[in-house]
């Protein structure tokens, strides 16, 4: 009869590290499963999830300074190969989308190198002959392309065969490390698609002049960045010796913490709906709405909404954006109760020093201080620094619920493995 | 004789031509209520050196007696089932100085738009039409000097132009099928020429004051040639608590 839970957290001695984990299916996960200890490709991984929140940052920049279309074409900007854009036409709105489709290029470029590096050694042929071809097809289309339709023509020639040059020679270089397992080679690609899509889906959004498509690419983002901060937290330590250190499983928790996760997920769904309504604040002041509990959206309470002078062309509030911020006000306070019992829970259940408790104590401040700048976002009437430091700790606040839930799922398997 | 009776048609045809009754109708838009005062613009550092003077918002623009500016009247009703030919003169919606000119403006579906950038610096022009679920909507790029020409298919007041590199440009274009429309001047009045006899609907939208709303209308009866007169009240809507 398993003893009953206390509320200290302990060291175990270390356990072989083949130690088999049996899953509630009945099926079992080898912990040999883990990646091997490979620290540059650890940093590697933590530093393009980090590149990944500061993409997200900027994306919160480009919606909050309004400027998601100051660039109307897409995949070159005013003519000119992305790369090759004068730095003294990134004026106004334009600084904010080109800069947020730099850095998305390099995350993209950083996404595909973790990816292949995730196949080790078995990259290397792809590395020398993909990069062999781009190099071929970039050098033919600059010198035999009978075209020069502009600006960006020397640029994309250029471009294709730089990266074929810089994949060919990286191949010789390329780590002779053992490819990682396939569930984690399995992640990488998928993040390599995703993140093809995500830039698919952003230039979409430009040229299609489609909001649905811009919420879609805000939510994509969050997701994206959770996936890498996963592979990035897959490679480190601690989630390694997880099941040797975790003594007790979080069996009850996994679903809140999950729950949790979710309802986080579908808050900044609605969030990046209300950001591409265009429409300013629909409603100016906090904790009150136009000074009441529930405002009145009636034809002519909405008119006198709109009567405040506004500099930027904001498009005219509307009920339903008073209805969705009212919503998003509400999600706000159940997300905070809900993660507040997650880390009540856990620290009563597993002990406060036990890591899911103590991240998801962490996680509850997160929360806090999300709310706390939701509501900053309204006082200082939206200023884009704040609202878009709201949008950048709703994207933690959804990579710290992913990750602990996952972590939850690993603990999970913990006393199956120590009966081993 | 077959000669003289084609030129007696003909005369007799210009003649009806020349007596069509059609009438003006004039009128006033007059601001009741004090609106919220327009905000100057913080030019950036290219549109800056452009406007020596400062430069305000244009919500509400208001000139003798109170008279509304930059009020889009229409006939709203009394023209249906009938078609009317585009005119074949352009409209024209200039950036000048950072600054969108004319702020509201009207043109008929059809008609050919010309959106100039007589600045020395980038624009994109970003119309946002809603009719047709958008399908006209279109984002440019425009160099300094540059010209482009676009038309609407579908009616709609107003469809909204922006520029997102500069996000206090803005301007509305009220687009109709019919060619009976204006936009009051800086001292509220406006004139709607030639519109022919019969009962119509006028209506007048302005943008802050009337939102999604339609704006207000007035019944109006055109007999012969009498001109008709038809002024309008616009109320500043109360302030939000």
């Amino acid at each position: 009869m398993p003893s009953p839970p206390t509320s200290r957290w302990k060291f175990r001695l270390p356990r072989p590290k083949a130690a088999s984990l049996s899953l509630r299916n009945g099926s079992s996960l080898d912990t040999a499963g883990a990646p091997a200890e490979n620290p540059a490709l650890r940093r590697f991984a933590v530093a393009t999830a980090a590149a990944t929140f500061a993409l997200v940052w900027m994306g919160g920049l480009v919606t909050s300074h309004e400027a998601g279309l100051a660039v109307p074409d897409w995949p070159n900007t005013y003519g000119y190969n992305l790369f090759f854009f004068p730095v003294s036409k990134w004026l106004g709105g334009i600084f904010f989308e080109h800069v947020h489709r730099l850095v998305a290029s390099g995350v993209g470029l950083l996404t595909t190198i973790l990816a292949l590096w995730l196949f080790g050694r078995k990259s290397r042929p792809l590395l020398r002959w993909g990069g062999a071809v781009l190099l071929l097809a970039g050098l033919v289309a600059l010198f035999f392309n009978p075209q020069s339709p502009g600006p960006s023509h020397l640029g994309e020639d250029l471009l294709l065969a730089a990266i074929g040059a810089m994949f060919l020679v990286s191949s010789f270089f390329w780590p002779k490390c053992e490819a990682s397992p396939k569930w984690l080679r399995r992640l990488g690609v998928l993040a390599f698609f995703a993140v093809v899509v995500q830039g698919i889906l952003g230039g979409l959004r430009v040229t299609l002049l489609k909001d649905e498509l811009g919420i879609f690419h805000a939510t994509l983002a969050q997701l994206f960045f959770v996936l890498m901060s996963a592979i990035a937290l897959f490679h480190t330590a601690f989630w390694r010796n997880l099941p040797e250190k975790a003594q007790r499983g979080a069996k009850g928790l996994r679903r809140l913490f999950l729950g949790a996760t979710l309802v986080i997920l579908g808050q900044l769904a609605l969030g990046a709906t209300m950001r591409h309504q265009h429409a300013g604040l629909a409603i100016p002041d906090f904790p009150a709405a136009y000074g009441k509990i529930w405002p009145d959206t009636s034809p002519a309470a909405i008119l006198s909404y709109n009567q405040p002078v506004e500099i930027e062309g904001y498009a005219p509030i509307t009920a339903f954006q008073i209805i969705l911020q009212m919503v998003h006000r509400l999600m706000a306070g159940i997300i905070l109760l809900w993660v507040g019992a997650c880390a009540w829970l856990a620290r009563r259940q597993l002990g406060r020093r036990h890591p899911l408790s103590r991240l998801a104590s962490g996680w509850f401040w997160l929360i806090v201080a999300q709310i706390f700048l939701g509501a900053a976002t309204i006082w200082t009437g939206k200023k884009a620094d704040i609202a878009t430091a709201h949008v950048a700790c709703g994207a933690l606040s959804l990579m710290a619920g992913g990750l602990i839930s996952m972590i939850s799922f690993r603990c999970q398997a913990a006393p199956a493995a120590s009966s081993n | 004789m077959k000669t003289s009776v084609l030129i007696l048609a003909a005369f007799a045809l210009a003649g009806s031509w020349q007596i069509a009754p059609a009438a003006d109708v004039t009128g006033k838009v007059t601001l009741k209520g004090t609106p919220p005062p327009e905000k100057e613009i913080a030019f950036t550092d290219t549109c800056g050196p452009m406007n020596t003077t400062p430069v305000t918002t244009r919500h509400y623009v208001a000139g003798k007696d109170n008279g509304l500016k930059n009020v889009f009247v229409y006939i709203s009703k009394g023209c249906e089932g009938k078609t009317y030919p585009a005119p074949k003169e352009a409209v024209e919606l200039d950036q000048t100085k950072c600054m969108y000119q004319p702020y509201i403006m009207g043109m008929m579906v059809g008609q050919t738009l010309k959106i100039k950038n007589s600045d020395t610096c980038m624009h994109n022009v970003h119309a946002s039409p809603t009719a047709a679920n958008g399908a006209e909507a279109f984002n440019i790029p425009q160099a300094a000097g540059q010209e482009n020409v676009k038309t609407f298919s579908h009616p709609e007041v107003l469809v909204k132009f922006q520029c997102d590199v500069h996000n206090w440009m803005f301007a509305y274009i009220g687009v109709v099928s019919n060619p009976y429309f204006a936009v009051t001047d800086e001292n509220g009045n406006f004139k709607i020429p030639n519109l022919p006899p019969g009962d119509y609907t006028l209506t007048a939208y302005h943008l802050k004051a009337h939102g999604k709303t339609p704006g207000v209308s007035q019944a109006i009866k055109v007999v012969g040639n009498n001109a008709v007169t038809a002024n309008f009240t616009v109320e500043v809507p109360p302030p939000a608590p």
